[in-house]
């Protein structure tokens, strides 16, 4: 490793020097290195030696934090001390899924407090699952050049924090609200953009659920030219849509709102037309919403079908796109397997998310997708039946595929035709589909599935497994035969101490692992806590005080630069 | 003769007399809230031992709702069910004002278990001292009171019915000042 260079010798007389040739290197360095963009490559340069190192952490402009737990503010500020763009997550996925009691953490302000006075310049921000106060965003919105601001699954805010950002950030080009719980602070927030042109280039707000006041909505939309991307919440009747869309025919993304009207419409009154709207609207890749669909109004999106790449849907609305085929419900899905030839991403939600209910969709659906949209690349699907069969099909008509997520709403469900369980199918997406990084299983699964995702998943960073497997030796499997896995997280599964103990050399490369309502004991999440010192381990329990078995309610650990955090709340204790 | 609002959770014995639920006989859901996570787990025990043996899988129960499963974000969930109970008022997300105060804020009642929950919640959303409430006397003393609008739009003191009535008859939240409850405290 070099030393750090030695300082350059002193000038005479006022003559030019030049710069001594460890110097030249690294100033060329620094301008090489910024082409460098993916965050692999840039931690991969970081550790080829300390000039490196250095250099690559001033020319890094993207600072992404993987779990906010995992570095202090300070730390990674002070060592990338000119990033523009932050991206940190954090509480882990299943706390989405009521896994986890609310105020475990992943506060913003430590963050923004530090960003206040390391990172000033600040531009963009992106952040997952974290809680964020309205004075959080007060604060972000003083920031002179912040200009993109996306929320992913955060809560903690409400209208007016928005209305804060809409008027005090002037160089707002985006403003992303993604599943996020916004309270309701009866602000008029889209009123607060300042008048005039915008920048704006992004607006999605389709989780907040407040009212709009929709002339001030339509106005804005009218004076920013630049609006690629939009999507409504359901307080926007399909008469409203109608109306941003005739003004903002440039769209690429649309969120459609409701898609029903807020009145009833009388028979014979006359109505805007829904299909020409769509159709003007010819760089449309990307359609979700349908919140409250009334079936009359879809077939208006039958002319972009065929220019989809993404597309996200209510199960009920599937069975509706495709009123010729009346019934069956997997029908939707064969219209959309037979149009949107391009398709990249589809995600079919349950209108009823129960494990009881009908779902209108099934393997029918899936084996029809898998026909006819050959590059898929990305699926979440939701169903109450399912083959193996269709899933292996899918394994070989859509070799494309990174994500595969499958949601067998019924716990333990087999193969509803053979009765066996679901191991082939998933069996053949691992190994058929090379390119796969992330899965997600359900259904009946022995520990065979999961020695087939240990012998052929060998890209898999993400892995979510529910109710699944028969004993220590399906973990096993996965954390001895998975190299790139980084984030596991498992509930309600009959894993043990024994196979927690299996894992234990993988655990600092990997981001987290999480196990709820598993076989752990405390003593065994002791032993690695006691071998692992820069793991953080979290027993962190439900509703009960004490602990009525000896087995952990849940376990969620960690590697962390800076040890245990001091924000801890009661139920959480740290090993 | 005082009894604190705790009593609603210890005092047991005097309100499940009294208290009006919709359950079958025999159920208790304060018990059945408490084994949802660890029946899933014993499930899984009594359907390996099964699986070597049958054919046909004993399903799992219906109405075993387990939490959290199926793996949908509550947002997603609610928006119908949500959009419901606003229409009928049966209380489950209700909107929470305070006297001087110039911004609403909005609550699930379901989040919570109990009174003490619930003021607790609020306190720490509002910053304000709540009080100890008490039959006879209300909050008086407390410098703020929680008062909420029923089905029939009464305003009564919070703490004054049972909580699952509470839940399924609450409105919508006040806070007010101490002094201007006090007019309520009496029943």
């Amino acid at each position: 490793m070099r030393e750090d260079r030695p300082p350059p010798p002193p000038s005479r007389g006022g003559a030019y020097s030049p710069p001594p040739p460890d110097q030249v290197l690294e100033n060329v360095l620094e301008h090489v290195l910024q082409f460098l963009t993916f965050r692999r490559d840039r931690n991969a340069a970081a550790l080829v030696c300390r000039s490196w190192h250095r250099a690559e952490a001033l020319t890094r402009s993207e600072l992404f934090i993987g779990n906010c737990y995992a570095v202090a503010p300070r730390r990674a500020m002070e060592r990338f001390r000119r990033a523009t763009a932050v991206t940190i997550k954090g509480k882990p996925r299943f706390a989405d899924f009521n896994l986890m009691p609310p105020d475990w953490g992943a506060n913003f302000t430590p963050w923004v407090t530090s960003m206040a006075q390391c990172y000033r310049a600040l531009e963009k921000l992106c952040l997952k699952r974290m809680f964020v106060t309205d004075e959080d965003l007060e604060l972000l919105a003083s920031f002179p050049s912040f200009r993109e601001l996306v929320l992913i699954c955060c809560d903690g805010f409400g209208t007016s924090g928005l209305a804060v950002v809409a008027s005090k950030c002037r160089k707002l080009r985006v403003l992303d609200l993604i599943e996020d719980e916004v309270t309701d602070d009866e602000i008029d927030w889209i009123s607060c953009f300042p008048e005039g042109e915008t920048c704006l280039e992004s607006l999605i707000f389709d989780c907040v659920e407040c009212p709009i006041y929709f002339e001030a909505l339509e106005r804005l939309v009218a004076r920013s030219p630049s609006l690629k991307k939009l999507k409504l919440n359901r307080y926007v009747s399909i008469v409203q849509l109608y109306r941003l869309m005739i003004r903002a025919p440039q769209l690429t993304h649309l969120g459609t709102g409701s898609f029903s009207p807020s009145e009833i419409v009388a028979q014979g009154d006359q109505e805007p037309d829904y299909s020409s709207a769509f159709d003007a609207c010819r760089s449309l890749v990307c359609l979700s919403g349908f919140r409250e669909i009334v079936p009359d109004y879809l077939p208006a999106i039958y002319p972009v079908c065929a220019n989809l790449t993404s597309l996200n849907f209510y199960g009920e609305a599937c069975f509706l796109c495709l009123q010729v085929l009346d019934t069956v419900r997997d029908a939707g899905l064969q219209a959309v397997g037979a149009t949107c030839k391009d398709l990249r991403e589809l995600r079919v939600f349950p209108i009823d998310a129960r494990e009881d209910s009908e779902a209108p969709v099934s393997d029918v659906g899936l084996l029809a997708i898998s026909e006819g949209c050959r590059k898929l690349q990305s699926i979440l699907y939701f169903c109450q039946r399912m083959t193996n069969a269709a899933v292996i099909a899918m394994s070989e008509n859509c070799p494309e595929l990174v994500v595969f997520r499958l949601c067998i709403m019924g716990r333990h469900l087999p193969d509803h035709v053979t009765r066996e369980p679901m191991d082939e199918g998933f069996g053949a997406i691992v190994k058929n589909c090379k390119k796969l990084t992330r899965l997600a299983t359900s259904g009946l699964l022995t520990d065979r599935a999961f020695s087939y995702i240990g012998q052929y998943g060998k890209l898999v960073r993400t892995l979510s497994v529910a109710f699944a497997g028969d004993s220590d030796t399906g973990l096993k499997y996965v954390l001895e035969g998975c190299p790139r896995l980084q984030k596991l997280e498992i509930r309600d599964s009959p894993f043990g101490d024994s196979a927690l103990r299996s894992g234990l050399y993988r655990y600092y490369n990997m981001r987290f692992l999480w196990m709820s309502s598993c076989r752990l004991t405390r003593r065994g999440c002791k032993e690695i806590a006691q071998q692992m010192p820069h793991l953080v381990v979290e027993m962190i329990n439900g509703e009960e005080e004490e602990v009525k078995e000896d087995y952990v309610d849940t376990l969620y650990m960690y590697r962390s630069l800076d040890g245990p955090r001091a924000d801890a709340p009661s139920f959480v204790t740290i090993l | 003769m005082e009894t604190q609002i705790m009593s609603c959770e210890s005092d047991d014995l005097n309100l499940k007399a009294t208290e009006l639920r919709l359950g079958l006989p025999g159920t208790d859901p304060a018990l059945e809230k408490q084994s949802s996570n660890k029946r899933a787990l014993s499930e899984i025990d009594s359907c390996s031992d099964a699986k070597n043996g049958e054919q046909d899988r004993r399903a799992p129960p219906a109405k075993g709702q387990v939490v959290g499963w199926p793996p949908v974000r509550s947002y997603r969930k609610n928006c119908l069910q949500q959009k419901k109970s606003e229409a009928d008022g049966s209380g489950m997300y209700v909107k929470v004002s305070m006297d001087g105060a110039p911004y609403l804020r909005k609550i699930d009642l379901k989040v919570y278990q109990s009174y003490l929950d619930l003021l607790k919640a609020l306190q720490n959303m509002f910053k304000c001292t709540i009080g100890v409430y008490t039959e006879r006397e209300g909050y008086n003393g407390s410098d703020y009171a929680p008062t909420y609008e029923d089905k029939e739009g009464d305003w009564m003191l919070v703490g004054d019915v049972p909580w699952e009535m509470f839940v399924t008859s609450c409105k919508r939240l006040r806070i007010m000042k101490g002094s201007e409850a006090k007019g309520l405290g009496c029943l």
